[in-house]
C-alpha cells in the first residue's frame, strides 16, 4: 500500500514537471483561461449597448417628436439617419448602418388623439435574429413608457393589469452574471480533457509509455498518476476564473465554496476520465487532440452554454446524461448565483460521480489491456 | 526549363506524401468530413437560440374567477407550462430546485383592485440564465394582453403598438444566420486546427531536418502542406453549403461565384494561421493550444456568429477587427441574407485577401529562417 502510494506520488511529480517546467507550456495552461474569461466576460453578451436606428418620420408632429426624443434619451438607441424617402430604408438596413428603421406614418398623431391603436412600423435587420429580437424588446419597453405618459397627459383608460417584473439571483438580468460562472466549467473542461489526452499521447508518440508499462506500476497507478495532476491543473484553472469573476467583474458569490469545489472535483474527475479514454484510442498527439476536440465540441454546444438546454429535442436532452459539462454548468451557476447547497444539487453530483468512476476505471482497464 | 520541371516534381511528390498521410489518418478524415456533418446536424436539429417553452409556478392568492381566467390565459399560451402551487414558499422551493423557470404571483386583492385603479401581477424570473429570463418576461406580456383583450369592460385607448418586420430573415429562423457562421467555423477548424500540428509534428519527429538536406525549397514544402488541407477545407465548405441549401432551405441571395471566392480567401487565411503557428512554435502541444486560442474560440465567440459585435465594448470590438473570422462572418452573412451589397463585400474580401497575403509571406519568411 505504502509502496503504491510512493509510486503514484513519483508519477504525479514527474507529470507536473513535464507540463510545468517549460515556461511556454506554463503560459499556455494559465493564460488562455484568464484571457478568455476577460474577453468573453465583455464580449459574450446578448445585451445590446447601442441600437443604431434610422427614422422615416412622415408625421413631424409633437407626438412623433416626443416618441423619438424618448428613444434618443434612452441611452441605448442612437439615431444614425433621418430618412426622407421610403426607398432609403433598404439602404440603411443593407449597409448595416441601422439595426432598426422606424417608420412613422402621416396620421400618427391624429390616430393617437382620436384614441385608436396606432401602428408604428419597425423594420429590423434580421441577419442576426437574436439581436433583432433584443432590439425590438428594448423598443417595446420605450414605447410602453411613451404610452403610459400619453395616457396620463391626454386621458384614456389605463391598462387594467400591470405586470411587475422581478428577477431573482440576477436583478438586472446581466448576461455576464450568467456567462462567467458558466465559463468555469466550459474552459476547464476543454483545457483538462485536451491536456490529459495529449499527455498520454505524447508518451505514446515518444515511446516512453511502453517504458512505463514495464515498470512495477500497476495500470490503476498509472491512471491515478495521470489523472491527479490534471485534476489539480483543472482546479487551478477554475480558481483563476473564479478570481476574475470576483475580483475583476465583482459578481457576488451567493453559495458556499465547499459545495462548489466538491462539484468541481467530481466534474474534473469526469473530464479527465474522458481525456484518458480518448488517449487510449489515439495513436498520435494529433489524433488525441482532434478526437478530444470532436468529443468536447458537442458537449459544449449541447450543454446549454450558449443556447437554452430546454429547447433541444428530447432525444438529445436524454442523450446528454453522459455530458459532464451539463451538470457542471448547473452546479457552477446555481452555487454561484442561487446559493444552492448539496441537497439541491444531488441530481448533478450523482451522475458526475458515475461518469468519473466509469471513465477512470475504463481507462485503467484499457492500460491493462495494453499490458497483455 | 529542367529546373522548373524538377521543382514541380518535388512539389508533386511531397503533396502526394502529405495527401496519403491525411487520408490514412482517421483523425484527419474525421475533422474534414465528420466534423462538418456533426456541426450541421447539431446546429440544424440540435440547438436553437429560441426559447420555446418555460415552466412557470403559479401562486394564486386571490382564487377568484378573474384570477383563474388569467391563469387560464397562461395555460393556453404555447410558451408556458403552468404548474399550480399553494403558497409562495412552495414556489420558491421549486425555483431553487430548478423545477420551474419563474413564478407568477397574483395578489389577494387582485379582483378588487382590478375594478378600481388596476391590479398588479408579479412575474418573477430566474435570472441565473439572463437571456432566457428576459425572453420569459417578454412572453409573459402575451397571455396578459390576451386576457385583457378578452375582457369587455376594458375600453380601447389610444396607444402606440409596434408592428415589426424582420428583413432578410422574415421567418425569424435561427438557421438563417447560423449557416453562414457554420461555414466559417468549419473552415476555421479544418484550415487552422489541422495544419497547426503538421509542421510542428515534422519538427518534433525530426523529419523536417531530414527534408532540409534534400533539394527541396521552403516554398515547395509549404505548397505541399497547403494543397491537401485546402482540398479538405473545400469539401467541408461544400458539405455546409449543400446542407444549407437542401436541408435548411436557407436562400442564397448573393451570387454563388462570390460565395466561393469569399470562402476560398478565408480558407487561405485559416491555413496561413495554422501553418504560421506550427512553424513558429515547433511543438505539437503548444501549437494545438495556440490554434485553439487564436482561431476556434474567436470564430465562435468574437465573430458575430453567436454574440453580436454591436453589444461588445469598444476595446473588444477593436480586438475583433484583428480577427479574420469577423470579416468572414460579415461577408458570408451578407452574401447569404442580403445579396451582393458591393460596399460590404469588397471591403471585407479585401481585408481578408490582405491578411492571407501577409500570413503566407510571414510563414514563408519563418520557414526560410529556420533553414539557414
Amino acid at each position: 500500500m505504502r509502496a503504491s502510494l510512493i509510486r503514484i506520488l513519483a508519477l504525479i511529480r514527474k507529470e507536473f514537471l513535464a507540463v510545468l517546467k517549460d515556461p511556454r507550456s506554463r503560459f499556455i495552461i494559465f493564460l488562455p483561461p484568464l484571457l478568455q474569461c476577460l474577453i468573453f466576460g465583455y464580449a459574450a453578451s446578448f445585451d445590446l449597448n447601442t441600437v443604431p436606428y434610422a427614422v422615416l418620420d412622415q408625421d413631424h408632429s409633437a407626438a412623433s417628436v416626443a416618441l423619438l426624443a424618448r428613444l434618443d434619451g434612452s441611452g441605448v438607441f442612437e439615431r444614425r439617419a433621418n430618412l426622407t424617402r421610403a426607398q432609403d430604408i433598404a439602404l440603411s438596413i443593407d449597409s448595416g448602418r441601422a439595426l432598426l428603421v422606424i417608420q412613422i406614418d402621416q396620421d400618427f398623431e391624429r390616430n393617437l388623439l382620436s384614441g385608436r391603436a396606432t401602428p408604428l412600423e419597425v423594420i429590423a435587420d434580421g441577419r442576426n435574429s437574436n439581436t433583432a429580437g433584443t432590439a425590438l424588446g428594448y423598443l417595446g419597453s420605450v414605447v410602453q413608457g411613451f404610452n403610459s405618459d400619453w395616457i396620463d397627459e391626454h386621458g384614456g383608460t389605463p391598462p387594467v393589469v400591470r405586470v411587475v417584473n422581478r428577477a431573482w439571483y440576477n436583478p438586472n438580468l446581466d448576461s455576464r452574471w450568467t456567462m462567467i460562472p458558466s465559463l468555469i466549467g466550459t474552459l476547464t473542461m476543454m483545457g483538462t480533457m485536451m491536456l490529459t489526452a495529449l499527455s498520454v499521447a505524447r508518451e505514446r508518440e515518444q515511446g516512453t509509455f511502453d517504458q512505463l508499462l514495464v515498470t512495477p506500476f500497476r495500470p490503476s497507478e498509472i491512471m491515478a498518476g495521470k489523472a491527479i495532476p490534471n485534476i489539480a491543473i483543472g482546479l487551478g484553472q477554475a480558481t483563476t476564473i473564479l478570481l476574475v469573476a470576483q475580483v475583476w467583474f465583482r459578481i457576488p458569490f451567493a453559495g458556499s465554496f465547499a459545495v462548489l469545489y466538491a462539484g468541481l472535483c467530481l466534474f474534473l474527475m469526469a473530464a479527465v476520465g474522458l481525456g484518458l479514454f480518448v488517449s487510449s484510442i489515439a495513436k498520435t498527439m494529433q489524433q488525441a487532440m482532434l478526437y478530444a476536440f470532436l468529443l468536447a465540441m458537442p458537449f459544449v454546444l449541447l450543454s446549454g452554454f450558449t443556447t437554452p438546454f430546454s429547447s433541444m429535442p428530447d432525444v438529445l436532452q436524454t442523450a446528454m446524461v453522459i455530458n459532464p459539462l451539463r451538470y457542471a454548468l448547473d452546479i457552477t451557476k446555481r452555487v454561484y448565483l442561487e446559493g444552492a447547497g448539496f441537497d439541491n444539487l444531488l441530481s448533478d453530483f450523482i451522475p458526475l460521480f458515475a461518469i468519473g468512476l466509469l471513465t477512470l476505471s475504463g481507462a485503467a482497464w484499457l492500460f491493462r489491456k495494453r499490458l497483455t | 526549363m529542367g529546373n522548373w520541371q524538377a521543382k514541380w516534381r518535388r512539389i508533386w511528390a511531397l503533396t502526394r506524401k502529405e495527401s496519403r498521410q491525411v487520408l490514412r489518418d482517421p483523425s484527419s478524415v474525421a475533422i474534414g468530413i465528420v466534423f462538418p456533418l456533426m456541426m450541421i446536424l447539431l446546429f440544424g436539429y440540435g440547438i436553437s437560440l429560441d426559447v420555446t417553452r418555460v415552466t412557470v409556478a403559479v401562486v394564486d392568492n386571490d382564487a377568484s374567477s378573474d384570477s383563474a381566467a388569467l391563469v387560464g390565459a397562461f395555460r393556453l399560451s404555447p410558451n408556458f407550462v403552468v404548474r399550480t402551487t399553494r403558497s409562495m414558499s412552495e414556489a420558491t422551493g421549486l425555483m431553487l430546485d430548478r423545477q420551474v423557470d419563474g413564478i407568477l404571483q397574483i395578489p389577494s386583492d387582485f379582483d378588487r383592485r382590478r375594478h378600481a385603479d388596476g391590479a398588479d401581477v408579479q412575474i418573477i424570473v430566474n435570472g441565473s440564465d439572463a437571456n432566457q429570463a428576459r425572453i420569459m418576461q417578454a412572453y409573459a406580456a402575451g397571455p396578459v394582453a390576451a386576457w385583457s383583450a378578452a375582457d369587455p369592460s376594458v375600453a380601447s385607448s389610444g396607444a402606440v403598438m409596434v408592428v415589426d418586420r424582420l428583413w432578410f430573415n422574415e421567418a425569424d429562423d435561427s438557421h438563417y444566420f447560423l449557416v453562414p457562421g457554420l461555414i466559417v467555423l468549419v473552415m476555421t477548424i479544418i484550415g487552422a486546427f489541422l495544419t497547426a500540428m503538421v509542421v510542428a509534428r515534422e519538427w518534433e519527429r525530426g523529419t523536417l531536418e531530414a527534408l532540409f538536406v534534400t533539394p527541396m525549397r521552403p516554398g515547395e514544402f509549404l505548397v505541399s502542406k497547403f494543397i491537401p488541407y485546402f482540398a479538405l477545407g473545400m469539401i467541408g465548405f461544400a458539405l455546409c453549403f449543400l446542407a444549407g441549401k437542401f436541408l435548411f432551405h436557407v436562400p442564397l441571395r448573393g451570387s454563388m461565384l462570390l460565395l466561393c471566392l469569399a470562402s476560398i480567401v478565408y480558407l487561405v487565411v485559416a491555413l496561413g494561421i495554422g501553418l504560421l503557428v506550427s512553424t513558429l512554435v515547433k511543438s505539437q502541444f503548444l501549437a494545438s493550444q495556440l490554434a485553439m486560442l487564436l482561431t476556434f474560440l474567436p470564430a465562435m465567440m468574437l465573430s458575430g456568429f453567436i454574440y453580436d459585435l454591436r453589444s461588445m465594448p469598444v476595446v473588444i470590438r477593436g480586438i475583433t477587427y484583428a480577427l479574420p473570422a469577423r470579416y468572414a462572418v460579415t461577408l458570408l452573412q451578407t452574401l447569404y441574407l442580403a445579396g451582393d451589397v458591393d460596399g460590404v463585400i469588397w471591403l471585407n474580401t479585401g481585408v481578408l485577401a490582405l491578411m492571407a497575403a501577409l500570413l503566407i509571406l510571414a510563414t514563408r519568411l519563418a520557414t526560410r529562417k529556420r533553414l539557414a
